[in-house]
């Protein structure tokens, strides 16, 4: 693992977040929200879950992130009504933050180098996920038909 | 140098955080569905560093849960955006502030 890539992915993800919660323009938001999603693949690849970085990318910016847009465009006439912003959610948001660096720096046990591994294959992963795992597999396949069915019925025109 | 548990850890805080802040603060029912998206990638990010920093990795359990998380986070969205266009279509608004016919 470099640390001159962790750096430079860190800095990018970071500032790509802020600008997605921050940017007043809602598509500009959208693009920032995927670039930060790029920088968390990124940070998969360099952890060596490369098919996780993978799956990350086509779902997240090549599915919900089109599927984000899509929606924008469908409710624009909307967009420059809606200014507002609450500080409170900053505090909250702030201590959270706050709260989660402290609890971190202060235990010991996870300033930690990542040990030697050899590289997890698709084929490790396919064998884990069609054994142990079979189960919340056919879970998650019967979640997404229903979730997908309930979208399209929400958005099904009503007949008048 | 390389990078230890902490400073994954550390990022991962940041944008949990910033989501929450995206979340809370904003009033488009949009940008509320983006905080929430980008705090799951912050947890996945979580479960993949805990994952490869175990000493004793037998099998790739952070990765499952992540691929589950991610397949539920996409579910999630899908409806949400569903949602979405439908309050649009009804209240001509998408600010979660002017959705209040319910309340007391």
């Amino acid at each position: 693992m470099n640390g001159l890539a962790f750096i430079l992915i860190a800095i990018v993800t970071v500032a790509a977040a802020l600008a997605a919660a921050t940017l007043r323009s809602l598509m500009h938001a959208a693009l920032s929200f995927a670039v930060a999603l790029v920088g968390i693949a990124a940070f998969f690849f360099l952890l060596g879950a490369e098919f996780v970085g993978l799956a990350l990318v086509f779902i997240y910016i090549g599915a919900v992130a089109v599927l984000i847009v899509f929606t924008i465009l469908l409710t624009r006439r909307d967009v420059g009504k809606t200014r507002g912003f609450k500080w409170g959610g900053a505090i909250v948001a702030a201590a959270v933050f706050g709260g989660l660096i402290w609890s971190i720096l202060k235990t010991q046990s996870l300033a930690i180098v990542a040990p030697h591994m050899p590289g997890l294959t698709v084929k490790q992963i396919g064998a884990t996920l069609m054994t142990t795992y079979v189960w919340p597999l056919l879970c998650v396949g019967v979640l997404l038909t229903a979730a997908l069915i309930g979208a399209l019925i929400l958005v099904i025109e009503e007949k008048r | 140098m390389t990078p230890s548990l902490q400073v994954f850890l550390i990022v991962s805080a940041a944008v949990f955080s910033i989501g929450l802040l995206a979340a809370l603060s904003r009033r488009h029912a949009i940008f509320i569905l983006i905080g929430i998206e980008m705090m799951l990638a912050a947890a996945n990010l979580n479960f993949i560093a805990f994952w490869r920093f175990n000493p004793q990795p037998k099998q790739p359990i952070g990765v499952m849960i992540a691929l589950f998380a991610i397949a539920i986070a996409a579910a999630e969205a899908a409806v949400g955006l569903a949602l979405v266009i439908a309050v649009y279509r009804h209240y001509r608004t998408t600010n979660v502030d002017q959705l209040d016919q319910l309340k007391g």
